[in-house]
């Protein structure tokens, strides 16, 4: 029973070597992207590179003391830290300072501090806390409530801060509700609620409502036993939509022909609902119904889009969609970030060498952009490994979060990787132009204490939980 | 718990397709597409300002005032500069080893990776040698520039000049940069929209050795320069190299109008300089030796010089009196000469005067009788003032009337408020203000004013704003121009001013000196009464008296007499305006004029 007690033989190193050579390779090109011929000394803290170095030791000194704490410190004061954390992220909104826009720094001094990075590990311990205590369903409305109060208390005033990205962070805690029971329906509905979503903004409403009314009519025809069924089916859309263009002609104003086709879609899915749950055919009930919300939602899409976003955001998710190209304006970090990985080619243009890196032409080099600097540097060859990388801390916290005795461990573990994989995707897809320019940190890769210290403190407490897995608690 | 842990397969999943997504694109992006390869040999993008060539300004018979001429900036990138010939680089540009220290200080301290401006306004010629050696000097490269050019050194005040702008004008229009120009004064400023033109950007691609390797996109997102709007001036280019000749070594201003359409044709403040000077690098040092110069060759007398008018303001005081019925063109009033009170008339004349004679002879007791029954024709002197002082300025007298030139004054026209501060309410009357029916007093008006007044005598009632600009190219002048201002004198008591007006250049002493062979110029002298030296000579004219095509004004400081230089010079510019010439027989007279000097301000009587 030593083996057990002794944390250090229990740790799961892999992990930890993961997490080195992240942080490693983060600060090679924070050095890079830093890089001036003026001070070349590594220990230089006027530079980035050297007080990246200083928050990199102190991440360490942080790491050491978690694993080194006992566990049930974690366990006890989860709502105590949560209590806490809302009340700096409440306190940030009158004393923080302002950067890019958004009020979420404490600054004493030259030093910066962003509670709301700290707030994902207290907010993923008080849900393991609540979400393992004994008899807890998680499809009771009490519980889905309280949840839903754990997540959004902290996404409401991150939003309050104007900080968008990091609020979104939040929402990959599904992930983890889904893992833990939630239904798939929620995880279908919300696929399809982002698919609408951007389809609602790129597509014309024309081919839009074309595609789904087709969509809709093949999964009729899957789920029909009988062939004349689904041509009662077929027939009810086709005579409503003939219904409103034949009315279109004697009305003076002219609408145009998705306008029909909608009204067609909808009148026709109204009549099949009310047939389909006469005769209690379930599976036509509920395509039938998925047909009218999507259609309901995407023609809100459009409204919602224009009145309720803010003007930068829809230019940004405008840029991204490729609905409008603004080289200068919104467009400009994009492309120029595209650039710079795209000139890397295969094996990048060498350590130091970078010159889209070196003219400032990327905005937030160091930050939100550091990919930028290995993509170009260290071309394909460095953003596969990175990614590879990546990929194998998350599989390992899947793989060691599923090794877990208790509920508690195993809902920290998920939440630690979900939150790290949403960084993941959102940071280097918003680089390749794959997602809209939501500024939030790459994992142990950015410059900045506030997000090396705040991930480093999320992976180890995990670490430590794992370390001591054998014990009951 | 058996599904729940099966669930792990979806979410690892997610994770997997995300990774494989990410891996698809990079391998795309950085292996597969040429796009971003076309950057991939180290190109940058360099932005470089185009900047407009400015508006030209030519005078009304599109002769060219105002051009422009090429200079070049040289401009430091101080991260990219290696090691070089300081010595050679110093010959090359002419500056100093500690300058050039100074500067390459200064610019990195504005930004190592920006470009900055070295140094300014290199001519051509150095500039064509330092091209061919400027390969050696890494970070440093040029931009070319356009600075003013003058044909001659006419119209300084009235064409102004073009500096840098101020961190003041950066913050009130976001169109201008640090190391822009801007008009600072003249027509330059009052235009200045017109004539900059638009900057435009030019996008290039730049290897890291600063070699330049194309332009960005084929030009595409290029912004091409937008060349200022020339602008014809109203000026007469030719009347105002004549109206300067005549006022070398004197003080004073000359102000021609168009009576019909209140175009200026010639403005002048003398001293004048020449433009010039206050162009290009040399500009600050001249700037301050024009200011330190006791003559204040800076300041715009005809917009911004005080002056009172004396007896040229006599007409209007007639006008006004008979317009107020306060004497009729029968009135007659005795003058007793020197004993007259209580303003002592100066002039040898007849006895007792009508309107015509007395403005002939400039008669003060007939022009104080006058002013004491327009004062006295309403119940009490306050009103009667407030009745007169209404009439004046009417005729633009204490109003701003300079529509586009840049600093115009007000002037002074005193009101019953003034006066009540000065005596107390009711402790004034006629008698307490009289220097005001002889043009003295508190009045003050700007020469502009005065030859507006001029032109009014000559359109009888009327006036255009006086203006400078004729047309802009490809725009519209401002409509205000063509408004008609009326003054409140009926046409008909014009004539006996006018005839007044025109004996006083044909009958009296004038004839010998001022009247104009075959043209009827009408014209008014004053003797401006001066505390510190000899008093000024004023002149205001019109001419031909039918169908006038120009009116002046003439101030000569220290002149003694109106009718000694202020008339002559006045016909002598009438006379070229109208003939393009002067008559053979009043060569001598036109000399005399040119050679006197009346920088002292005490001449002999």
């Amino acid at each position: 029973m030593a083996k057990r007690n002794n944390i250090w033989a229990n740790i799961d190193w892999i992990t930890i070597l993961l997490f080195m050579l992240l942080v490693f390779m983060g600060w090679l090109n924070i050095y890079a992207a830093a890089y001036n011929e003026e001070f070349q000394s590594i220990f230089d803290t006027s530079q980035r590179y050297g007080k990246q170095l200083i928050w990199i030791g102190a991440a360490f000194v942080f790491a050491f003391t978690i694993l080194i704490i006992d566990t049930n410190f974690y366990v006890f004061f989860s709502y105590i830290l949560y209590g806490i954390l809302i009340f700096l992220l409440i306190l940030v909104l009158f004393v923080g300072k302002e950067i890019n826009g958004a009020r979420s720094w404490f600054t004493i001094g030259s030093f910066g501090f962003q509670p709301s990075e700290f707030m994902k590990f207290a907010t993923a311990l008080v849900l393991a806390r609540y979400m393992s205590t004994f008899g807890f369903k998680i499809h009771k409305l009490k519980s889905l409530g309280i949840i839903a109060a754990i997540i959004f208390t902290p996404v409401i005033f991150i939003l309050l801060q104007n900080d968008t990205g990091s609020a979104l962070v939040y929402f990959a805690f599904v992930l983890v509700l889904y893992r833990e029971g939630l239904s798939g329906i929620v995880l279908f509905v919300g696929s399809l609620i982002a698919i609408l979503f951007v389809l609602a903004l790129v597509i014309s409403p024309l081919t839009l409502y074309t595609v789904l009314t087709g969509v809709t009519l093949l999964v009729f025809l899957i789920f029909s036993t009988k062939l004349v069924q689904f041509g009662r089916v077929f027939a009810a859309y086709l005579i409503s939509t003939t219904l409103f263009f034949v009315l279109n002609l004697f009305v003076e104003k002219e609408y145009s022909f998705a306008d029909i086709l909608v009204a067609g879609s909808i009148l026709g899915s109204v009549v099949i609902l009310l047939i389909s749950l006469q005769k209690r055919l379930r599976n036509y009930s509920i395509i039938s119904l998925v047909f009218l919300g999507s259609i309901m939602f995407t023609l809100s899409v459009d409204y919602g889009f224009e009145n309720f976003l803010e003007s930068h955001h829809q230019a940004r998710i405008n840029e991204l969609l490729g609905i409008e190209s603004d080289l200068l304006g919104a467009g400009y970090n994009v492309n120029q970030s595209k650039i710079a990985i795209g000139s890397g080619g295969i094996w990048g243009k060498g350590y130091l060498k970078g010159t889209q890196t070196k003219f400032d032409f990327v905005p937030e080099q160091s930050t939100d952009f550091i990919f930028c600097t290995v993509g170009e540097e260290w071309g394909f060859a460095g953003t596969s490994v990175v990614i590879a990388l990546f990929l194998f801390l998350l599989m390992r916290l899947i793989w060691l979060a599923e090794r877990q005795r208790s509920g508690f461990s195993r809902i920290y573990g998920y939440s630690v990787a979900v939150i790290l994989f949403f960084h993941f995707m959102v940071n280097i897809g918003m680089t390749i132009g794959l997602m809209p320019v939501i500024g939030i940190p790459l994992p142990f890769f950015s410059y900045g204490g506030s997000s090396l210290w705040s991930f480093t403190i999320l992976l180890f407490i995990f670490i430590r939980l794992d370390a001591s897995r054998f014990d009951q608690f | 718990m058996k599904v729940s842990s099966k669930r792990r397969f979806v979410v690892l999943a997610v994770f997997g397709v995300i990774g494989l997504i990410f891996i698809i694109s990079l391998f795309r992006l950085q292996v597969l597409d040429p796009t971003y390869k076309q950057y991939a040999t180290n190109n940058v993008l360099r932005e470089v300002t185009q900047y407009p060539a400015r508006g030209l300004v030519f005078d009304r018979n599109g002769k060219l005032l105002v051009y422009n001429k090429t200079a070049y900036d040289l401009l430091i990138t101080p991260r990219e500069v290696t090691k070089f010939d300081t010595t050679l680089f110093c010959n090359l540009l002419d500056i100093s080893i500690e300058d050039l220290d100074v500067g390459i200080k200064k610019a990195t301290k504005y930004s190592p990776y920006k470009p900055s401006i070295l140094i300014k306004q290199i001519s051509p010629e150095r500039f064509a040698v330092l091209k061919e050696q400027l390969y050696k000097f890494q970070g440093f490269r040029t931009q070319s520039r356009t600075l003013r050019e003058y044909s001659t050194t006419a119209a300084a005040h009235a064409l102004g000049y073009v500096g840098e702008v101020s961190n003041r004008d950066i913050k009130k229009d976001k169109y201008y940069k640090s190391g822009d120009y801007i008009g600072v004064s003249g027509i330059e400023k009052t235009y200045e929209k017109q004539l900059r033109g638009v900057k435009g950007v030019k996008k290039n691609l730049v290897d890291v050795h600063n070699r330049l390797q194309g332009s960005y996109r084929d030009g595409k997102e290029d912004i091409p320069a937008q060349i200022g709007k020339n602008i014809t001036s109203t000026l007469d280019l030719d009347l105002q190299l004549y109206a300067e000749q005549l006022f070398q070594n004197k003080k004073g201003s000359v102000v021609a109008i168009e009576p019909a359409t209140g175009e200026v044709l010639a403005i002048v403040s003398a001293p004048t300089y020449d433009p010039g000077l206050l162009v290009g690098r040399v500009r600050g040092k001249n700037y301050s030796k024009l200011l330190a110069d006791t003559l204040k060759p800076l300041f715009n007398r005809s917009l911004q010089a005080k002056y009172p008018p004396g007896s040229t303001f006599k007409p209007m005081n007639v006008l006004i009196g008979l317009q107020e019925h306060a004497i009729n063109t029968n009135s007659r009033f005795t003058c007793s000469g020197k004993d007259s009170r209580p303003i002592r008339c100066t002039h040898n004349h007849v006895t007792p005067t009508n309107v015509v004679q007395a403005i002939r002879e400039s008669c003060n007791a007939f022009l104080w009788n006058t002013f004491r029954a327009i004062i006295n024709n309403s119940k009490t002197s306050a009103e009667g003032f407030n009745a007169w002082h209404d009439y004046v300025a009417s005729f633009g007298v204490g109003q701003n009337i300079s529509s586009d030139f840049s600093n115009g004054l007000k002037g002074d026209l005193p009101t019953e408020a003034d006066y009540n501060k000065i005596y107390g309410k009711g402790h004034w009357n006629a008698l307490t203000v009289r220097s005001l029916a002889i043009g003295q007093g508190e009045l003050g008006v700007t020469p502009l004013q005065m030859a507006n007044y001029g032109a009014i005598l000559a359109n009888r009632g009327y006036y255009f704003k006086p203006h400078i600009i004729k047309e802009i190219e490809n725009d519209t002048i401002s409509q205000s121009f063509k408004i008609k201002h009326e003054v409140q004198i009926d046409k008909k008591y014009f004539e006996p001013v006018i005839e007044g007006m025109s004996q006083t250049v044909h009958n009296t002493n004038l004839v010998y000196t001022s009247k104009i062979p075959k043209i009827e110029m009408c014209g008014k002298t004053g003797t401006v009464e001066n505390n510190h030296g000899s008093d000024h000579s004023v002149f205001v004219a019109f001419a031909p008296r039918e169908n006038p095509e120009i009116a002046i004004f003439v101030y000569v400081e220290n002149g003694v007499w109106g009718s000694r230089y202020a008339a002559p010079m006045a016909s002598l510019m009438v006379e070229r305006y109208l003939t393009d010439s002067i008559s053979t027989r009043r060569k001598y007279i036109e000399k005399r004029m040119i050679d006197a000097n009346l920088l002292n301000p005490i001449q002999p009587k």
